[in-house]
């Protein structure tokens, strides 16, 4: 079954790559789609396996590499941690997949829409099935892979390729991270399996490791290499620049790999490495660190974002920061509820949006929308819930993960939890805000489209609504039916080791901090309201007196011309160098170059010789008999000179 | 004097360097160079027929006749070849047939 999880969606890859374009569309569309939805409910049937009933499975497959005393075997690592991963990416794929047939229709590249789609949930799934380093980065590769094949999916579209490069690159600069801390683990514990890497893991806390020129802690630099590679592949804060850009994708991407499943490899791979990031606290505070300042930071360009699906893009980068922030403080499981209950309103609030981007003919822009609740009643039925539970709306999904996590945080009892908490807790306020503001935006207010364009808007297809409402019951009632084996009094039996927390997670917290998340919550919407519903003038007033305020909003800290001027165009000044002067002027020049303008030199002089007249020629050719016959005269001894 | 094998020779030279500088000296005409090549033919000729009288031996005599003949082919398809040159060019100025120049 597990094996039949694994591959079902690379055979529809592979079908859908090879045969799809011979068979159609239509049978790449289908085949893939039913392979996934397949995939689905085997992990569901998975998860009740494996996390209710406790059979956890080490299945082998093949000897990957071996060399030395490096071995890595390729075996899938069925536990619940990995249960819960296969759950969610095979759901909210399965959707998508169902989602993009709606929504691809008039696309001519389905089947090779398609058959990304389907490859990369078969990388995804092999991360979450690691059992040990290699095939961790694997997966962690072949998802890149993905996530950049599928953003510059619209390839003729310039603004793509930038897009689906720069998320490559950053990425990358996260990976070489990622591929020194595995280098690491190596070095120290001479292995890349899991299990042993863990047990021996104790015994090392305290030795020290050559790093550059510094003799430093051994587990905390792997520990801080390894999550250099998490905050690449999670867009956090410093890295985090990727993101925004990749909505250049089409949106159900954006739904399963930017918001749902890929960038929440992160997450899981800090999950996996429990034990290991336990033993390096100041690695842990770290990442308590950056995932607040991620979930503020993205909290705040949200607010001021016009496109739709930069909104939501900030929105999930904040969302990741949460997680961190949560493993960050000890309490991974609050981490990894808060990415289960993430990954459907995230996934339902991208649809949402690619719902109405749909209905508006590719109309992104808030300020182009408005008032559409009453023509997308139905789509704006799905968002309102998709917000309701990302803002934590009491007995939403959101709510009972958020509030774990602030709760979380705030029992840490460190000043690293209470940055924390003060940030998330800010943030969510913020959240609250951008949602709001999002919603009443598109939905309510007077139209400010063409009246063209609304006449033509209407719901979505079958094939589009499904999934939102399937993602919107799991927004609602995710958190109450999983509340309890996830954070709540199952939690001991339901991970069973896959999460190692040393020290109490759970702490009574006083009931101004457990209220705190919900007052957030109003006061966002209040003001939000305010602005957007009662007094739509104040925004504008706001921005213009703040203006440049507003400006550093907008421009996401400046991040982006920061790094341009810092990273870029040095690069770029670089390689125009090593191009105009390395290459063509000392390489080329002296090489090939060099060479042929030589022979063309000599060869134009030999030219003249060809005068073309023929008495020239006839000279020649006398000239030439007068000197062989003197040769054989005097060579053969006909003539003694 | 009598007049010896060496009086032969010598005109044969004579008519053979007049008809190496006739071809490389003109700069006009290629009838001219046909010409000249012609003169060298007969030249060898000479030397052939005198050669024959010297040693008397037919065999030169008769390879005289035979390059007269190939001589008169020569001149004939030479001709030919300035006729559809002059045609195609109009002209058969040695200076401007140049088609070969590089």
């Amino acid at each position: 079954m597990y094996q039949a999880i694994l591959f079902l969606p690379l055979v529809g890859a592979l079908f859908a790559a090879t045969v799809g374009r011979l068979a159609g569309a239509r049978a790449a569309e289908v085949v893939t789609t039913t392979l996934v939805l397949i995939t689905a409910l085997l992990s569901w049937l998975a998860f009740h396996q494996v996390a209710i009933l406790g059979h956890e499975e080490r299945i082998a497959l093949l000897e990957f590499i071996t060399s030395g005393d490096l071995k890595a075997v390729w075996s899938l690592r069925i536990d619940t941690l990995t249960a819960v991963m296969l759950v969610v990416v095979t759901t909210v794929s399965g959707l998508v997949h169902l989602y993009s047939i709606g929504y691809m229709e008039e696309d001519d590249g389905r089947p090779r829409f398609f058959a990304y789609l389907s490859l990369f949930t078969f990388a995804m799934l092999a991360l979450v099935t690691a059992d040990d380093f290699v095939q961790l980065f694997f997966g962690w590769e072949g998802v890149g892979l993905c996530s950049y094949l599928l953003i510059g999916f619209w390839y003729h579209k310039p603004s793509a390729n930038a897009a689906a490069i720069k998320a490559f690159i950053v990425n990358r600069v996260g990976d070489f991270g990622f591929a020194l801390g595995i280098f690491a683990v190596f070095t120290l514990f001479n292995s890349v399996q899991y299990d042993t890497v863990f047990a021996s893991a104790p015994d090392r806390v305290g030795e020290t490791m050559q790093f550059l020129a510094w003799r430093v802690d051994a587990l905390t630099l792997i520990c801080l290499l390894l999550f250099m590679g998490a905050m690449g592949k999670s867009a956090q804060f410093l890295l985090h620049t990727w993101l925004p850009d990749a909505m250049e994708g089409p949106t159900p991407v954006s739904a399963l790999i930017h918001a749902a499943t890929m960038v929440t490899a992160g997450v899981f791979m800090v999950a996996r490495l429990s034990p290991l990031f336990e033993l390096a606290p100041i690695a842990l505070g770290f990442v308590a660190i950056v995932g607040a300042t991620t979930a503020f930071f993205a909290a705040t360009v949200g607010l001021v974002q016009t496109d739709i699906k930069r909104v939501v893009a900030y929105s999930t980068c904040s969302q990741l920061g949460y997680m961190f922030a949560a493993e960050g403080v000890g309490a991974y499981s609050a981490g990894m509820f808060h990415l289960f209950t993430h990954a459907s309103f995230k996934a339902l609030l991208f649809l949402g949006a690619g719902a109405v981007i749909h209905a508006l003919h590719h109309e992104q822009d808030l300020r182009r929308m408005g008032a559409l609740r009453k023509v997308l009643p139905f789509t704006w039925a799905t968002m309102l819930i998709g917000t309701l539970s990302l803002t934590g709306f009491p007995f939403t999904s959101g709510f009972v993960s958020k509030d774990a996590i602030i709760e979380a945080t705030y029992a840490a009892h460190s000043w690293v939890g209470n940055y924390a908490f003060v940030l998330t807790l800010f943030a969510a306020v913020l959240t609250s805000f951008y949602s709001w503001r999002l919603m009443f935006l598109a939905f309510e207010g007077r139209p400010r489209e063409p009246k063209e364009v609304l006449a033509h808007a209407h719901e979505p297809p079958w094939t589009m609504g499904a999934p939102l409402i399937v993602l919107a019951i799991g927004s609602l009632l995710m958190g109450g039916l999983f509340f309890h084996l996830f954070i709540g009094s199952g939690q001991a039996e339901f991970w069973r080791g896959s999460l190692v927390t040393h020290g109490e997670a759970h702490h009574e917290v006083p009931l101004w901090v457990m209220l705190a998340p919900t007052a957030a919550v109003a006061l966002g919407l209040a003001v939000a309201w305010y602005f957007y519903l009662t007094n739509p003038l104040i925004p504008f007033g706001l921005a213009k007196r703040f203006r440049g305020a507003h400006q550093f909003l907008l421009n996401a800290w400046y991040f982006d011309a920061l790094y341009d001027w810092l990273f870029v165009r040095p690069a770029k000044r670089l390689g125009r160098f090593l191009w105009k002067i390395g290459d063509n002027t000392i390489i080329d020049g002296i090489g090939p170059d060099g060479v042929a303008a030589r022979v063309i030199d000599i060869t134009n002089r030999v030219v003249k010789l060809q005068t073309g007249y023929i008495y020239h020629y006839a000279f020649i050719m006398l000239i030439g008999v007068a000197l062989i016959i003197t040769y054989f005269l005097f060579a053969s001894g006909g003539l003694k000179p | 004097m009598t007049v010896g094998l060496s009086h032969y020779l010598t005109v044969a030279a004579i008519l053979f360097t007049l008809g190496i500088f006739g071809i490389f000296l003109n700069r006009k005409n290629v009838i001219v160079i046909l010409m000249s090549i012609e003169l060298m033919l007969l030249a060898v000729n000479i030397n052939l027929v005198a050669f024959s009288a010297f040693h008397g031996d037919l065999v030169g005599q008769i390879f005289a006749m035979i390059v007269l003949t190939v001589a008169a082919a020569e001149a004939a398809i030479g001709l030919a070849i300035v006729v559809v040159t002059f045609r195609n060019r109009g002209t058969i100025d040695v200076a401007e047939i140049d088609l070969l120049k590089g």
